[in-house]
C-alpha cells in the first residue's frame, strides 16, 4: 500500500531558477538617469515683429565656425577661457539696468565687475548671442552653451551666498521640496532676476 | 566520553532554505527598477556630449525623445550623423510637429505645458539638424527642451 502522506517537494533547485531570472534582469537592467542641459526656447515672434534696438556693448557675440573654432567679440578664443570672459561681461555693471514694469532698476549694486563703459550696462541688459554654422559639431555647440550657463550659475551662486548664505543649487533644491514656501520662492526669484539667463541663438550661417 | 565523540562527526550542512528568499528579494528589486527600452534604436547609440550644468529629467511620462545620429542601416538611410529618429522610424525634421502633437494627445491637457522634448544627439551631429528640429518645435510651441548630455566631472 502506498504511503498516504504528501511527499515533500524538492525545493533545492528553486534557488537556481531564481538565480537565472536574477541574472537575466541584472544583465538587461539599465539604470541610466536621463539628464541634459535644459533650455527654454523663445516663442515664435509674430509676423510684424520688430526686434528692439540693442546697444552693441550689451551684446556678447560668440561665433562658432564649421571647424569648431570660437570667435568671441571678434577675437579667437579657447573654449576654456569662455566662462571667465562671459562672466566679466555679464558682471560688468557699467550703467543703468532696464526699466522693469515701469520701475527703473538703476545701476547694478551687486556687480563686482570692472564697470567699464565699453561692456554691458547691467546683467538684465546683457545678452549673449551664439551664432554657429550649420556644419558646426553639436558637441562643440553644447560645450559652448554649457560654459555660458556655467558663467551664469557661478554668478548666481556667488550672489546667493552673499545674500542668503547658501549656494544657489541648494536654495533651489529646498524650494523644489517645498513649493508652498513663499519666502524661498522670493529668494529664488530674486537671484534669478538679478542674473537672468539671456542666451540667444542667432540664425546659423550656412556656407 | 561518548558525549564528546559525537561532536566530531563532520560539519553540519549550512541551512540554505532561506537562500531562495534572499535571491527572490534581489530579483524583485531588479524587476521593479528595470526599464525595458520602449523603442528600438534604428540609429547607432548616440555618444552623448558631456556637460557640467546638467539637470535631471523629471516625469518620464512627459518626456518625448528625439534621436539624432548615425543610421545603423547606412545603405537604406544614408551615411552621416544627421539622421533623425522619431518613435521607431527614421524621419525628417518635417515630421517633428506631428510627433509632438501625437505625444501631446497621450497626456492630459493640464500637463501639456510641462512636457519636455529631449534631444539625444550624437556629438558629431551638425548644429544645422538640431536647429531645424528646434524651429519645428517652436512652431508647435514645444518650448521646453533638454539637450541630453552625460554629466562631466567639474575640473
Amino acid at each position: 500500500m502506498a504511503r498516504r502522506e504528501n511527499p515533500e517537494i524538492n525545493a533545492g533547485s528553486m534557488a537556481d531558477i531564481a538565480f537565472l531570472l536574477l541574472i537575466f534582469f541584472l544583465v538587461t537592467t539599465t539604470m541610466n538617469v536621463d539628464s541634459g542641459v535644459s533650455k527654454k526656447l523663445s516663442e515664435k515672434p509674430p509676423e510684424d515683429y520688430v526686434p528692439p534696438i540693442i546697444k552693441e556693448k550689451n551684446i556678447f557675440e560668440v561665433n562658432i565656425n564649421r571647424n569648431n573654432d570660437l570667435l568671441v567679440e571678434g577675437d579667437r578664443m579657447d573654449i576654456k577661457d569662455l566662462q571667465s570672459t562671459a562672466m566679466a561681461f555679464i558682471d560688468n555693471g557699467g550703467g543703468d539696468g532696464k526699466i522693469d514694469e515701469g520701475v527703473a532698476t538703476g545701476p547694478c549694486t551687486y556687480c563686482q565687475g570692472e564697470k567699464s563703459i565699453s561692456s554691458s550696462d547691467h546683467p538684465n541688459k546683457a545678452i549673449i548671442s551664439v551664432q554657429s554654422d550649420r556644419g558646426t559639431e553639436y558637441g562643440t555647440y553644447l560645450k559652448v552653451q554649457d560654459e555660458l550657463i556655467k558663467a551664469y550659475s557661478t554668478l548666481r551662486n556667488r550672489l546667493s551666498k552673499e545674500r542668503y548664505g547658501i549656494p544657489f543649487p541648494e536654495l533651489e533644491d529646498s524650494y523644489k521640496d517645498d513649493r508652498s514656501n513663499l519666502e524661498l520662492k522670493k529668494k529664488v526669484e530674486d537671484i534669478k532676476r538679478s542674473y537672468p539667463e539671456i542666451i540667444s541663438d542667432a540664425e546659423p550661417t550656412s556656407n | 566520553m561518548s558525549k564528546f565523540r559525537k561532536k566530531k562527526k563532520g560539519m553540519p550542512a549550512v541551512n540554505t532554505a532561506s537562500l531562495p528568499d534572499i535571491v527572490f528579494m534581489l530579483l524583485f528589486f531588479f524587476m521593479v527598477t528595470t526599464t525595458m527600452r520602449e523603442t528600438d534604436l534604428k540609429l547607432e547609440n548616440p555618444s552623448l556630449p558631456s556637460a557640467t550644468e546638467v539637470k535631471k529629467l523629471e516625469h518620464k511620462s512627459l518626456v518625448s525623445t528625439i534621436y539624432v545620429g548615425k543610421s545603423k542601416d547606412v545603405a537604406r538611410h544614408g551615411a552621416g550623423f544627421n539622421r533623425i529618429q522619431l518613435n521607431d522610424k527614421i524621419a525628417t525634421a518635417e515630421d517633428v510637429p506631428a510627433f509632438i502633437i501625437n505625444s501631446r494627445s497621450k497626456v492630459s491637457e493640464a500637463e501639456v505645458p510641462f512636457m519636455t522634448t529631449s534631444i539625444k544627439a550624437d556629438k558629431e551631429s551638425n548644429v544645422g539638424t538640431i536647429i531645424d528640429i528646434r524651429l519645428k518645435l517652436r512652431d508647435v510651441n514645444a518650448l521646453k527642451i533638454s539637450y541630453s548630455a552625460s554629466k562631466a566631472v567639474d575640473n
